[in-house]
């Protein structure tokens, strides 16, 4: 066990350094197919070792009533701040450790497996920098993998900066392109500004608790690195914030800063609103890349943060209440964006945000006296089909871009014929995010609807416009890639057509996953507290049949509009011309940005500081130097040389002096 | 008196010297250059080992290595060394810069001679500095290092050189003005009998005799006088003017070693002698120091030449050191130090890139360069390494000696330390941002000038010199738990006893 997770880890950390330090050293076919089968390896051990968490029942995974246990395979020092507070590297395992290790290892091995045929040319010829790119991404994978498998807080951090940069390098893939450049850019300084709330959350938290270990904030011990997850730690915890010196701080509670401190590191890495502002530029990368880091794994890391201290969050309703709110506004936010875009990495990347506020919103609405907290589970479920049916549309976007060169739909329309694989896989992954019946995205997104159902009507009707505008936004894509009309230059030698096999074989398995995910009985594997029960029990066939009516009217009215070329979508927007402007412009959040940075941070802050240092600071030490000079100047002519000046003055100083000692002797 | 193995770090630049003189062409002075400098890192290196040997037999002394010479007796002036776990650390640092200094300092011209004549007399500074324990040895090793970067500046140095080298000397000489006054001050407070007055450090923290007044005064003269070579706000300002003029070397040991003796100083001296003062007053500098971390991260922002932003970060880095040496707790004054060796070697990293970009390039404009990913990659995937290093990447050097300085910050309750910790945890963000400004429009995107598509990638020299840095700075971050041991043990409530004071 102990071997195997080292192994998990070390592989791709090792196909990093190899294909980085040698990769310029072998072929480029060589470099690829030695990552990707670094990378199957570790998809193979990461398979086994989810297959033995769940399904061994060694004691060490499960307890005999049944509750799924955390176990700790192993926890090394890495660095000592004093005698308790210790960061370590360990490998945690636990329900969803387990799962984000298939899913990491799945998503990550069909992406090195499609950039063998993606990063070529139409000639076959691979692109430059080919073995640094799967350099980068063997570097990604290592990251992600540290991520999830964390045992305490900060060893999360450490990787969660990790992924962030790995996400820079790749995000700035092709780094002659200007706009790749300030894209990785603005992706690391604003998941950065975010990480900074997460670090002070991270300092607080540990300053009262005195711990950084997952398990001591949220478990309590039931043998030799063995926990489970338990509220009565969690409590204690609060009480340790309550019973403080100053257990509130600005009208809320320590706790509840810290809490909302690390989510706001989560909001940064999930592109939750307002520092969501990264995710769609973060496309300038290679669609895999997107595919891999920007819709299945690095952005749904903010979820797992908040999953993974969720007893803690139980504790403090408020945190709770703002995880929900601001991912029910972004999700309204991402899905009424994504209905105005043309790049259609653009509309997947806005499809995304909105996706990940939803597991979001479900997290911020469970509770354990719901079901079972039944919002967990499908906030998981869901960032687990989301991860297989967003992979799968991302690589079919790539497939596309690749064949057409070009990443607007108003380059493709018409595909269906040319690219047959590609039209169906895409298909799928559009009805599994629509939410139709039995594709995985309806059973995980109609969970999600009963969780906020059970907590509030309002977050209910939201969420499910929401899902209706989903819907609608993918079948329109959907429709102006494959159908609208039939593209001139489509006919002829150049025509598109389905990519080799590395690129389709990916997207074929991804749509099979994406067939049958639902039926996986997730509620025996993942719940809050690792107690297993039957989630079909808890399906409410009322929201199902209302969420999927919604889904199926949103498909109509998509069809109605796009299907053929027709006037329909012209006069919508002529209608609304506002909201769509605001749309299309993505509410003006960028200029805005742009605004704070550039006119108030730079031009109000910076540049008056450098003035300040140069003239003021500077010009008084300048200014120390100048009087000095023009001092010595200024008496430099009494050393004249002349001996009768010097007389004069000797004379009449004698003179003075005279005259003062007699005034002082009177 | 060769007996003591500290010896040897002065007496081999020392011969060094004597070698040097006698060198007639470049081939024979590189040789004794990279001789030396090598045969320092071994020493160093061997140093450590010995130490924590003899650690383990010895855990309660302050000091190992102890031993004094008379020098002077009607002063009580010796020749006193001993070391701790930071001083070997210290050395090590300085020996490793030195080494790659030497390596990039490959070419230079003109009066290749002269130049590493002054190089190494300031390195015997650096070296005699970390190994002594008396107050006026130290002093004199210090004012030692100093006096060659007049004439390696004015010399050597590019750009406004005359100035600069003018600045910076009468700044720093202002600083040890200050500093003068203090340490004779303290000689004077150092035991109750006029006959048993010492230099000696470990004496003074022994007999713990400067009173509380007399404190008040001397801390910050000592203080204030190790801070101006710290670049303390406010008197930062020669370190941007001189590092834009100072050789590629001079800039490797300026900022990373040079600097941290006023670090340095400012603990072993200003804090361990005078803990009563240091507990009352570090509020003050502590704003100072906060200040400067904020204050050199904006103002990295906006320049355009290479060494000024690498100028104004090291006052933003060095800054923190300062901040978290005066947080006078164990976690982050470990911080601090950690944080000392790794602005050392990320620092000189960044110089000596630099150095080799602007040998090819001729400008550190950042606005007349762009696109040099692509003419020199060794050098360029160099620079965002280093620039990793700096924003505090995991896996790296900065970013544990940050959360080291950070959580132990954080012990301080009370709502003006903690102001000032998130105003410091600020900088990892605009740190982020000048760095990440940097990259992007020197290395990557679209050549800007056609005429360095002919550049060539970097020498057999400067590979050596980059990859011992960068095999460094991964090395304390990928196993900070050696180095926090090393450090951590000096400073113990024990032994510094501002510590068991809040």
């Amino acid at each position: 066990m102990e071997a195997t997770s080292l192994l998990i880890l070390a592989i791709p950390l090792f196909m990093f350094l190899f294909l980085g330090l040698l990769g310029k050293f072998m072929s480029h076919k060589m470099a690829g197919i030695l990552g990707t089968a670094g990378m199957g390896v570790t998809l193979i051990l990461a398979y086994y070792t989810a297959y033995l968490y769940f399904f061994s029942g060694a004691p060490e995974f499960v307890s005999e009533a049944g509750q799924r246990l955390q176990f700790i395979v192993f926890n090394q020092d890495w660095l000592q701040f004093y005698d308790k507070l210790v960061i370590r590297l360990g490998f945690l395992l636990d329900p969803i450790s387990a799962m984000m290790l298939v899913v990491i290892t799945t998503i990550s091995f069909m992406v090195h497996l499609y950039s063998n045929g993606y990063m070529r040319d139409h000639h076959g010829v691979y692109e430059h920098g080919f073995q640094r790119f799967y350099a980068f991404l063997s570097l990604f994978s290592f990251s992600m993998l540290g991520l999830v498998v964390a045992t305490n807080i900060f060893q999360m951090y450490i990787f969660w900066e990790l992924v962030g940069a790995s996400s820079y390098l790749l995000i700035g893939f092709y780094y002659v392109k200007p706009s790749a450049v300030s894209a990785s850019k603005k992706a690391f300084i604003v998941t950065r500004f975010a990480d900074l709330g997460f670090l002070i959350g991270i300092l607080i938290l540990s300053y009262y608790t005195g711990t950084f270990n997952f398990t001591e904030l949220t478990s309590i011990s039931v043998g030799a690195d063995t926990y489970a997850v338990n509220l009565g730690t969690a409590e204690g915890i609060r009480n340790i914030f309550n019973t403080s010196a100053a257990p509130i701080f600005m009208g809320g509670s320590v706790l509840t800063w810290a809490l909302v401190l690390i989510f706001m590191g989560g909001m940064g890495k999930s592109a939750m609103m307002p520092l969501h502002i990264w995710l769609p530029d973060a496309m300038e990368g290679p669609t895999p890349v997107s595919a891999l880091i920007h819709a299945a794994t690095m952005v749904v890391a903010g979820v797992y943060l908040v999953a993974r201290l969720f007893p803690l969050y139980l504790m403090e309703e408020v945190s709770l209440t703002i995880v929900t709110v601001v991912g029910a506004i972004t999700a309204l936010y991402a899905a009424m964006v994504a209905c105005t875009q043309i790049d259609i990495k653009r509309v997947l990347a806005f499809s995304t945000i909105s996706q990940i506020a939803f597991m979001m919103v479900s997290l911020g609405v469970a509770r354990p006296d719901f079901h079972e907290g039944l919002g967990y589970m499908a906030s998981m479920f869901h960032l687990f089909t989301h991860a297989m049916f967003k992979a799968l549309l991302f690589l079919g976007a790539g497939a596309l871009i690749h064949a057409v060169g070009s990443n607007d739909y108003t380059a493709m329309h018409g595909l269906r014929k040319y690219m047959p694989i590609t039209n169906i896989t895409f298909l799928i992954g559009c009805l599994a995010i629509a939410g139709i019946i039995p594709f995985s995205g309806f059973f995980s997104k109609d969970e999600i609807l009963s969780s906020c159902l059970g907590n509030s009507t309002i977050a209910y009707i939201w969420m499910s416009f929401v899902a209706g505008l989903t819907a609608f936004y993918m079948f329109r894509l959907y429709y102006l890639i494959f159908w609208w009309k039939e593209h001139k230059v489509h006919a002829g030698h150049h025509a598109p057509h389905d990519q080799p096999w590395t690129m389709t074989l990916p997207l074929i398995i991804l749509a099979a996953i994406s067939c049958v995910a639902g039926f996986i009985p997730f509620g025996n594997l993942v719940s809050w507290n690792g107690e297993p029960y039957d989630f079909m029990a808890h399906f409410d066939w009322g929201v199902a049949g209302v969420s999927l009516a919604v889904a199926v009217i949103a498909i109509l009215i998509a069809t109605k509009m796009y299907i053929k070329e027709n006037p329909l979508p012209e006069k919508m927007r002529n209608a609304l011309p506002a909201l769509w402007t605001w749309c299309h412009h993505r509410f003006y959040w960028d200029e805005l940005y742009m605004f704070i940075t550039h006119k108030i941070i730079f031009g109000g802050i910076c540049r008056p500081i450098a003035w300040f240092d140069r003239h003021i600071i500077d010009g008084t030490m300048d200014g120390f130097a100048y009087v000095t000079n023009k001092a010595s100047y200024a008496i430099r002519g009494l050393q004249s040389g002349k001996v009768q000046m010097y007389v004069w003055v000797y004379l009449i100083g004698a003179l003075l002096l005279g005259i003062i000692t007699a005034i002082c002797l009177i | 008196m060769f007996s003591n193995i500290l010896i040897y770090f002065v007496v081999i630049p020392v011969l060094m010297l004597a070698g040097l003189a006698l060198c007639r062409n470049i081939k024979q002075i590189r040789a004794v250059a990279v001789t030396g400098s090598l045969a320092l890192t071994a020493l160093s290196v061997y140093l450590l080992v010995d130490y924590l040997a003899l650690r383990q037999v010895d855990p309660t002394s302050p000091m190992l290595y102890v031993q004094a010479w008379d020098w002077f007796k009607p002063l009580h002036i010796q020749l006193a060394v001993g070391v701790d776990g930071i001083s070997v650390a210290m050395l090590i640092l300085s020996s490793i810069i030195l080494l790659t200094g030497s390596f990039a300092s490959w070419k230079i011209d003109p009066m290749p001679k002269e130049f590493f004549l002054w190089l190494i007399l300031l390195s015997t500074g650096v070296f005699g500095f970390f190994i002594s324990i008396d107050l006026f040895t130290m002093f004199m090793f210090y004012e030692v290092a100093l006096i060659p970067m007049y004439l390696l500046i004015g010399v050597w140095g590019s750009g406004n050189k005359n100035y600069s080298a003018m600045k910076l000397t009468l700044m720093l000489m202002g600083g040890s003005a200050f500093l003068m006054l203090g340490l004779i001050g303290i000689y004077y407070h150092s035991a109750a009998n006029p006959a048993d007055l010492t230099w000696n450090i470990l004496t003074i923290a022994e007999n713990s005799s400067i009173d509380k007044n007399w404190q008040y005064f001397l801390f910050p003269m000592t203080f204030v006088g190790f801070g101006v070579l710290g670049a303390m706000f406010p008197f930062h300002t020669w370190s941007p003017d001189g590092h834009a003029s100072a050789p590629t070397a001079v800039s490797m040991l300026h900022a990373g070693v040079l600097m941290k003796l006023g670090g340095y100083g400012c603990f072993r001296v200003a804090i361990y002698l005078m803990p009563q003062a240091a507990n009352d007053l570090a509020w003050i500098f502590l704003i100072l120091t906060g200040i400067s971390v904020v204050y050199g991260a904006f103002s990295a922002c906006v320049q355009t030449d290479l060494k000024y932003i690498n100028a104004y970060s090291s006052v933003s880095h060095c800054g923190l050191v300062l901040f978290a040496i005066l947080m006078l707790n164990t976690t982050a004054m470990t911080g601090a130090i950690m944080q000392m060796l790794s602005h050392g070697l990320m620092t000189a990293l960044f110089f000596a890139l630099i150095g080799m970009i602007y040998g090819r390039t001729h400008t550190r404009d950042i606005t007349k360069m762009g696109g040099l990913m692509k003419i020199m990659p060794f050098l360029a995937v160099c620079y965002v390494i280093a620039g990793f290093a700096s924003l505090g990447l995991p896996g790296l050097s900065g970013f544990v000696a940050e959360m080291t300085i950070f959580v132990g910050s954080f012990e301080h309750a009370d709502m003006f330390h903690r102001v000032f910790t998130i105003v410091a945890c600020c900088s990892i963000v605009i740190t982020a941002v000048y760095i990440l400004r940097v990259v992007g429009k020197l290395l990557l995107g679209p050549v800007y000038d056609e005429h360095h598509l002919t550049l060539t990638d970097a020498e057999w020299w400067e590979r050596t010199a980059t990859v011992t840095l960068i095999i460094s700075v991964a090395a304390i971050g990928c196993f900070p738990n050696f180095f926090a041991d090393l450090i951590r043990w000096t400073f113990s409530p024990e032994i510094f006893t501002v510590i068991g004071m809040n």
